[in-house]
């Protein structure tokens, strides 16, 4: 859709703007060059903004492994039979018509000297902006008795797609007053009220077909995500099917058996149907293969979403370590923005405004029961720092939960709007 | 696969401002004598509630069979989850013979023949979708001359309005998140300081619009409005 463009009318007291000077490309090449590696909400967003705003002044391409990207955030939906999985599914194609060489292979290296990022298929792409938004990879060894080998018996399901499949057909073939187990995970960790969602969208589907099941989370945290609204909806919806097992019950001492299917919880070992196993957290290994991580996560400066290790380097949403914002999809489609504005500017001396993030969460705990939480962030000199924020309250209305829930889809459609075009 | 009639029409979805339609393309006035006939069963305007059929605010643009709660036909909801969208193209389909643009709807209504009578009809509803809309919510809230007459900025607000497209999309299709494109930019304004007061309800939006400026919401309003006008 294209704007009608005016002549600029000046800044009737607008905030400061920063005309940033273009950076002189290495090897003299015509026109600037960003890469772009992971094509989820943070990084589909930020090539999709600097191809469309720099209308072919500078060359976008996106390094993504999948044809078919399939969201995070509604896959539990899908879990709980509220959503296909095509419904959460989202090709490059129209990306790539708009203008961003979209590359589908693996990021296996970043030469930060030669500038270059190296491929699985062979060969290296050029950039002079680098932007990694490589979601999350598993710690190792985080939860005794599971790696990636064990995947299939015990799966994560926390990157959607081949992963959510598998865990719904565990659940479907539960048998009856069979037990569903969950290891959740400890903080930081992608989608604060996931894995709650995910236990609400499980016990939504058992009480509908298998009534008689029980489900057990082993949390190592004290609290979470909207644990009151969450513990209110389990009472009202799934009272006495959860049992929620947190770290003052040694729900941390937690090891599993893929083999035998069996979870021992503070020593007390349980057979399981199903075990949906969320390890700890780290980025993206291709953030840590570029040298930009400290620990698990990539430090960035909040202005721009920049590295800490290296200004030409950026990292954004669930890979980075910010501030205050949450690991969620919404987030780092907020922080691609200011991201993208940034590398424009740095650029092509195209204007560069003040960094401003926003994110909501909407969860679903039963049919047209939707919570939500939200807040908004600003830029300070040593984080992403929450400026306001709001929480769905217990007891509301169920229009409000409708209506809530109703908003969530409204979002989902904007948010895969914004990303893929 | 078998495709429904209705399917190339969604081609060519056509994006227009509610205030562009009713000045352009019909006589919201005669719209409104036109209107008895579905007032039977749908209502319009800020108390609207379902009845017979689902209330009709904001209707264009708006996905199919989007009105929470609503017991739609088999047929429609077939429709909504094929991509359809009321459009001014598809809205003025359907109205002119609701049984053959979708059979099996549950609308039992032979249909509007006459051209006129449509682009009245729509550009009627018009009137209760988008800014208009909202300027019938915000009725009795008013913001100052001084504020409404604040010029906005329109690259600040492309980039402000990136922060709005995660869920109003630019396209202007209301999937669930009403479209907020070719709004007039009073209605834009007041809708935003309503939502600032606190005298609008979405906690989302009075996040949003609680740290922007007079000036940015100026500088979104121009921009919002400016998108519709090379469509």
């Amino acid at each position: 859709m294209a704007l009608k463009r005016r002549t600029f009318l000046g800044a009737a007291g607008a905030a400061s703007v920063t005309l940033a000077s273009p950076i002189v490309l290495a090897d003299g090449h015509a026109k600037p060059r960003v890469v772009v590696v992971g094509g989820g909400a943070g990084g589909a967003t930020a090539a999709r903004y600097i191809a469309k705003d720099s209308k072919g002044e500078i060359d976008v391409t996106l390094i993504e492994p999948t044809r078919m990207y399939y969201t995070c955030f509604f896959s539990n939906l899908y879990i709980g039979g509220f959503k296909e999985i095509d419904d959460i599914g989202h090709s490059y194609g129209k990306l790539a018509a708009s203008g961003v060489n979209v590359v589908h292979d693996w990021a296996t290296g970043v030469d930060r000297d030669a500038k270059t990022v190296a491929l699985a298929g062979g060969g290296s792409i050029p950039y002079d902006k680098l932007i990694l938004s490589p979601g999350i990879d598993f710690v190792d060894g985080a939860v005794e008795g599971w790696d990636l080998s064990s995947q299939n018996a015990m799966p994560h399901a926390y990157k959607a797609g081949s992963q959510s499949e598998l865990l719904k057909a565990q659940l479907m073939a539960m048998p009856a007053g069979g037990t569903f187990a969950m290891i959740a995970p400890p903080n930081p960790y992608r989608c604060p009220p996931g894995p709650y969602e995910r236990v609400s969208m499980v016990a939504h589907y058992l009480k509908n077909n298998n009534p008689t099941a029980k489900i057990i989370v082993a949390d190592p945290k004290p609290k979470f995500s909207k644990m009151a609204l969450f513990q209110e909806g389990w009472a009202d919806h799934y009272d006495g099917m959860i049992d929620w097992v947190g770290e003052e019950f040694g729900g941390a001492n937690v090891s599993v058996d893929p083999n035998a299917m069996t979870v021992t919880i503070d020593g007390e070992e349980t057979k399981v149907d199903v075990c949906n196993v969320i390890p700890a957290m780290k980025a993206g290994r291709i953030a840590e293969l570029a040298g930009v991580t400290e620990g698990n996560w990539a430090p960035v400066n909040a202005a721009d979403m920049s590295t800490k290790a290296d200004g030409d380097i950026y990292v954004l949403g669930d890979a980075s370590q910010q501030g205050d914002m949450p690991k969620s999809g919404f987030s780092a489609n907020s922080q691609a923005k200011v991201c993208a504005n940034a590398v424009r500017g740095a650029l092509t001396g195209s204007k560069v405004f003040p960094a401003k993030f926003s994110n909501t969460c909407w969860s679903l705990i039963t049919t047209n029961d939707g919570v939500k939480v939200g807040a908004t962030y600003e830029a300070t000199a040593e984080k992403i720092a929450k400026v306001d924020g709001f929480i769905s309250k217990t007891g509301e209305s169920d229009d409000v939960r409708k209506a809530t829930y109703e908003e969530s889809e409204g979002w989902y459609s904007g948010i895969t709007t914004d990303m893929f075009g | 696969m078998k495709k429904l009639p209705f399917l190339f029409l969604l081609t060519c979805s056509s994006l227009i401002s509610s205030a562009a339609l009713s000045n352009q393309l019909g006589d919201p006035e005669r719209g409104k004598q036109v209107y008895k006939k579905c007032a039977s069963c749908h209502m319009v305007g800020v108390k609207a509630k379902k009845r017979v059929g689902p209330p009709l605010n904001n209707i264009i643009n708006a996905k199919a069979g989007g009105v929470a709660n609503f017991k739609y036909s088999k047929a429609m909801k077939k429709a909504a989850s094929d991509g359809l969208h009321w459009d001014v193209d598809a809205l003025d389909a359907f109205i002119e013979n609701p049984k053959s643009f979708l059979p099996k709807t549950k609308m039992s209504f032979r249909g509007l023949k006459d051209q006129s009578d449509r682009t009245d009809l729509i550009a009627y509803l018009a009137t209760f979708s988008g800014g208009e809309l909202a300027a019938k919510v915000d009725e009795g809230f008013t913001v100052s001359n001084d504020i409404l007459a604040l010029e906005g900025d329109i690259e600040y607000g492309e980039y402000l309005s990136s922060e709005c497209t995660t869920c109003h999309q630019s396209s202007g299709d209301n999937d669930g998140i009403p479209g907020i494109v070719g709004w007039e930019t009073a209605d834009f304004v007041t809708a935003m300081h309503a939502y600032r007061e606190k005298q609008r309800e979405n906690p989302v939006m009075q996040l949003v619009s609680g740290r922007l400026s007079n000036e940015e919401i100026a500088a979104l309003a121009v921009y919002f409005k400016e998108l519709t006008e090379d469509n």
